[in-house]
């Protein structure tokens, strides 16, 4: 391995004005513009930004695998154009779906990315020991990597990508899929080789909270690079912006409602049972709130986090999220009617038991949450609900209907998106909302109206004729959320409804969500995102088949309150009851 | 309920229509097939390249010669002068077949005390090939004996054959290999379309959200099952027209009872194609099952190999094979103008395995949702 501590002006990584631009069909793509920067060694840099803002192509460019069009890419002082030979040890580059063979066991894996790097025999043995103690897969190494979970599998990913000791370690979005205990020691995978030999890290990621533990954040929009600071200075550009709003007669809800989008809030979200809100300029925070038909608020200032300054920064760019509140639902709200109710089920797959003795009840107009890892059965629970799967005992009611006995007319009156976004890619926005429209037994006039509806409340408008399968993620959301409603249905199932898509979306379809259940429909909604657990009136935490706690967020958050801790967040409590389960 | 099934079949249509690819597999390869099986698959033998070693060099010896190297099916492509110039000839496939006169040939002929022996070396092995171009000079050789007699005034051969071919006077192949491909052709396109449609949706998660729908079973399968014959129809039709306007094969019996055949053939076919589709999660699981059908479904159909030279065991087992059926019905109004009545033995087996098959499939299909 080359010797480049000699050049102590060098930096790990230097992007000289880099130009980058695919041609896809007859589109001429710009992926990166004009995009400067320079981390210097022992940096640890997070990536973020909305999808498609050029993240993978600037890890791939980094990497040498890609050749920038104009500009100059140089790592350790080495043009990844001309000189790319002393690079080759130098970087460790971990591609989102990392190249493990499922039908190798872990150490084989290992072994052959051991070859592939040609690292000698006896060196071999060490590192194995101290990579698979680092990830914690010493007890797993005869298992087949396509028997590991998401998260082992992106532990054994890192392991073969840090065999090489690379200097120079690029990560792209190595925590998606992952559950929050894999993404924690994944984190302190990274420290610890940081501390240890001096890596330099680049690592893209879509969780705001990863970003805040980087030493550099860099902000990508379309291709552009908007900023680049520590996360201090990220947020010391909104200080003296972000409120905490609590209102004693209005709902959380009702208050995000009314606040968000008024001229002069960039940005409101429910957090916990307040509502947080960030106001476009300091002076005129006291004014906009005191001044919105809200009654009387109380408002208190809270410290900024990263995510009020991105939503801040990309909100610039772009033309406000209009607020459109004609959600139509059905009847107003009965309180305290039970629309769904879970009773003793279990489902088994062969002798594997994913779902164990589940019982909940939801009631109406209420935003219900099922957290848990991948895996811990909320997805195979949804499906039970939805009529796709039977139980294998109990009893599953979904609007007064027994499943087991009249599914389908249950089926009439709920809506379901499941994570993929299921839409006919071939066909045009339009008929895609005409044909789920047809199929839920709408006709004529109330059909068409329905259609208007749709591609008016979602924006649609502009793109009705572009076949679905071209849409941005933002937009396929967006549809598949409109398929879904074109019934008015009581009830609405969201599969893991915002996986993959940014931050913004992200935002706009809560907000959707939210109107939705103001007007009385019942939402269940599956995810892994923990700060989205804030958004549901309650929830279940769900591991290896089983409730671990059930209760309004406060009230697990609550549970989870210690000494070191006094304001835990979601995710800590999920870690906590996770680990609880496990000693 | 009707409304639904054509929200799906309209979405089935759209879906086939506005995808380049599926548009290209519904036009490209039954177009292409169609012209290469037309003009390629026959069993028609046509300028065998032989070879003639003539030792006797008399105007009977050349006559006789003449008689082949004139034929359409016979081209000379060596002369030899020598025995050991033959095997070489044999073993290089420069020839099929030598033909070779000996010295003694016309002597033999115009005495009469001894059969002249006109020799033939043939190439066998390709056994098909050799047995049909022997044939060919067998047939040439009788007409030259017949000749020869009646000139001669010889007493002819005590017994002879005259031959006419009924339904294809001229035993063209190709007027049995054309209405053949239109059965060949609607199965593979049918089984493909059907084969692929439930998988296609399992893969994109489009089907899940069929299901939350309230959408029976039943009628998702109706929906799947009625644009695949639609297809398997118009595609059966266009191969029919051009059957009869490009290749000039008449059509002698009547079109109902041929398209009452296309019509039970294209259910049956439906069937096994949604067969296959419900038991396949992936799109390559669905086109390698349609291969698994459509192979055996071919070989042991009888669209090349007579079924009665199989043996007994597999002769059964082609009872279930639909396109066997169907290549007697289009066969049979083609060439021997067979109607409807005549044709009922063929009909109802047809729609045996079609309510079997569409059965199977739907109770596959409720069973395999999850």
């Amino acid at each position: 391995m080359p010797e480049v501590r000699n050049d102590q002006a060098v930096f790990a990584l230097e992007f000289q004005a880099v130009g980058k631009a695919f041609t896809a069909g007859r589109h001429r793509v710009d992926a990166l513009r004009n995009v400067s920067l320079a981390l210097p060694k022992g940096t640890v840099a997070g990536l973020v930004g909305p999808d498609g803002a050029g993240k993978t192509t600037l890890m791939r460019l980094a990497a040498g695998l890609l050749l920038p069009d104009s500009g100059r890419v140089v790592v350790f002082g080495h043009g990844t154009d001309n000189d790319t030979e002393p690079l080759r040890g130098l970087i460790g580059y971990m591609p989102q779906r990392f190249g493990l063979y499922e039908d190798l066991s872990v150490a084989e894996n290992l072994a052959l990315y051991a070859d592939l790097h040609g690292i000698d025999r006896q060196e071999r043995a060490q590192r194995f020991q101290q990579l698979t103690r680092m990830t914690g897969l010493a007890p797993f190494t005869a298992r087949l990597a396509g028997r590991l979970s998401g998260g082992m599998k992106q532990k054994l990913g890192l392991a073969c990508t840090l065999l090489s000791q690379p200097r120079l370690l690029l990560l792209d979005e190595p925590s998606v899929g992952v559950d929050p205990v894999s993404r924690r020691e994944l984190w302190n995978i990274i420290e610890q080789q940081v501390k240890m030999s001096g890596t330099t890290v680049l690592l893209s990621t879509a969780y705001l909270d990863e970003a805040e533990r980087c030493t550099d954040v860099m902000l990508l929009d379309e291709g552009e690079l908007l900023d680049h600071g520590s996360p201090e200075a990220f947020r010391g550009k909104i200080r003296g912006r972000c409120y905490r709003v609590t209102h004693p007669e209005l709902s959380n809800r009702d208050l995000q409602n009314r606040l968000s989008g008024q001229p002069g809030i960039v940005d409101a979200v429910i957090q916990g049972e307040a509502v947080r809100v960030v106001c476009d300029s300091e002076d005129s925070a006291g004014a906009v709130l005191a001044g919105t038909d809200t009654g009387k608020p109380r408002i208190e200032p809270v410290a900024p986090r990263l995510e009020d300054a991105f939503i801040d920064l990309l909100n610039k760019r772009r033309a406000p999220v209009r607020q459109a509140n004609e959600m139509a639902g059905p009847a107003a709200p009965v309180a305290d009617e039970e629309i769904i109710r879970v009773d003793d089920v279990d489902r088994w797959f062969g002798d594997f038991q994913a779902v164990k003795k589940l019982s909940f009840t939801v009631r109406r107009g209420e935003i219900f949450g099922l957290l848990g890892a991948n895996g811990a059965g909320k997805t195979t629970t949804f499906r039970m609900l939805c009529g796709l799967l039977p139980a294998s005992s109990g009893r599953l009611q979904v609007a007064g209907v027994d499943l087991r006995k009249a599914a389908a007319r249950a089926r009439a009156r709920i809506g379901y998106m499941s994570q993929k976004f299921s839409l006919y890619a071939n066909l045009s926005v339009s008929q895609n909302l005409a044909f789920f429209s047809s199929v839920y037994g709408l006709r004529d006039d109330r059909r068409d109206e329905r259609i208007r509806w749709a591609l008016r409340q979602f924006e649609l408008e502009p793109r009705k004729d572009a076949n679905s399968g071209d849409l941005p993620l933002g937009y396929k959301q967006r549809l598949a959320m409109a398929c879904a409603l074109m019934h008015e249905p009581e009830i609405l199932f969201l599969d893991e409804p915002t996986s993959g898509v940014d931050p913004l979306a992200r935002r706009e379809f809560w907000n959707r969500t939210n109107r939705l259940a103001a007007a009385g429909v019942t939402v269940l909604v599956t995810t892994h995102f923990m700060e989205e657990a804030e958004y549901c009136d309650r929830l279940v935490i769900m591991a290896e088949g089983d409730i671990l706690t059930a209760g309004t967020p406060t009230d697990i958050k609550r549970q989870a309150r210690t000494e070191a801790l006094p304001d835990p967040t979601m995710e800590d409590a999920f870690i906590q009851l996770i680990q609880a389960k496990q000693s | 309920m009707w409304a639904m099934i054509y929200a799906l079949l309209v979405k089935e249509f759209l879906a086939l229509v506005r995808d380049r690819k599926s548009r290209f597999i519904l036009i490209g390869p039954p177009v292409i097939q169609l012209f290469v099986f037309g003009y390629g698959a026959t069993y028609d033998l046509n300028h065998i390249p032989i070879a003639i070693y003539n030792e006797d060099r008399s105007i009977a010896s050349r006559d006789f010669i003449e008689r082949f190297t004139a034929a359409p099916a016979f081209t000379e492509v060596l002369r030899l002068t020598r025995q050991e110039q033959i095997a070489p000839a044999l073993d290089e496939k420069k020839v099929l077949a030598v033909l070779h006169l000996g010295p003694h040939f016309s002597r033999d002929l115009y005495l009469g005390r001894q059969p002249a022996v006109a020799q033939i070396l043939v190439d066998g092995r390709d056994s098909n090939t050799a047995m049909i171009a022997l044939n060919y000079m067998q047939s040439i050789v009788a007409t030259f004996n017949l000749d020869w007699a009646e000139r001669h005034r010889l007493p002819g051969p005590p017994a002879q054959l005259r031959i006419r071919a009924w339904f294809n006077p001229n035993l063209e192949s190709r007027w049995s290999i054309v209405p053949g491909i239109a059965g060949l052709l609607t199965l593979v396109v049918t089984i493909v379309v059907t084969a692929l449609s439930i998988a296609r949706e399992r893969e994109q998660g489009t089907f899940d959200q069929l299901l939350v729908t309230p959408l029976t079973p039943f009628q998702i399968l109706v929906g799947k099952a009625l644009p695949a014959a639609i297809i398997g129809v118009i595609e059966a039709s266009f191969i029919i027209f051009m059957a009869v306007f490009w290749f000039g094969i008449p059509i002698v019996g009547s079109l109902a009872a041929l398209y009452l055949g296309v019509v039970l053939f294209v259910f049956a076919v439906i069937g096994f194609g949604l067969m296959i589709s419900a038991l396949s999660v992936t799109q390559q699981q669905g086109l390698l099952g349609s291969f698994l059908f459509i192979v055996p479904a071919v070989i042991l159909s009888g669209f090349a190999t007579p079924i009665a030279n199989m043996p007994p065991l597999v002769q059964d087992f082609t009872l279930l094979n639909p396109l066997r059926y169907f290549l007697v019905i289009v066969r049979g109004v083609f060439l021997e103008g067979l109607t409807a009545d005549v044709l009922m033995s063929q009909y109802w087996p047809l729609a045996v395995i079609g309510l079997v098959t569409l059965s199977c499939a739907s109770w596959l299909f409720r069973r395999r949702m999850y």
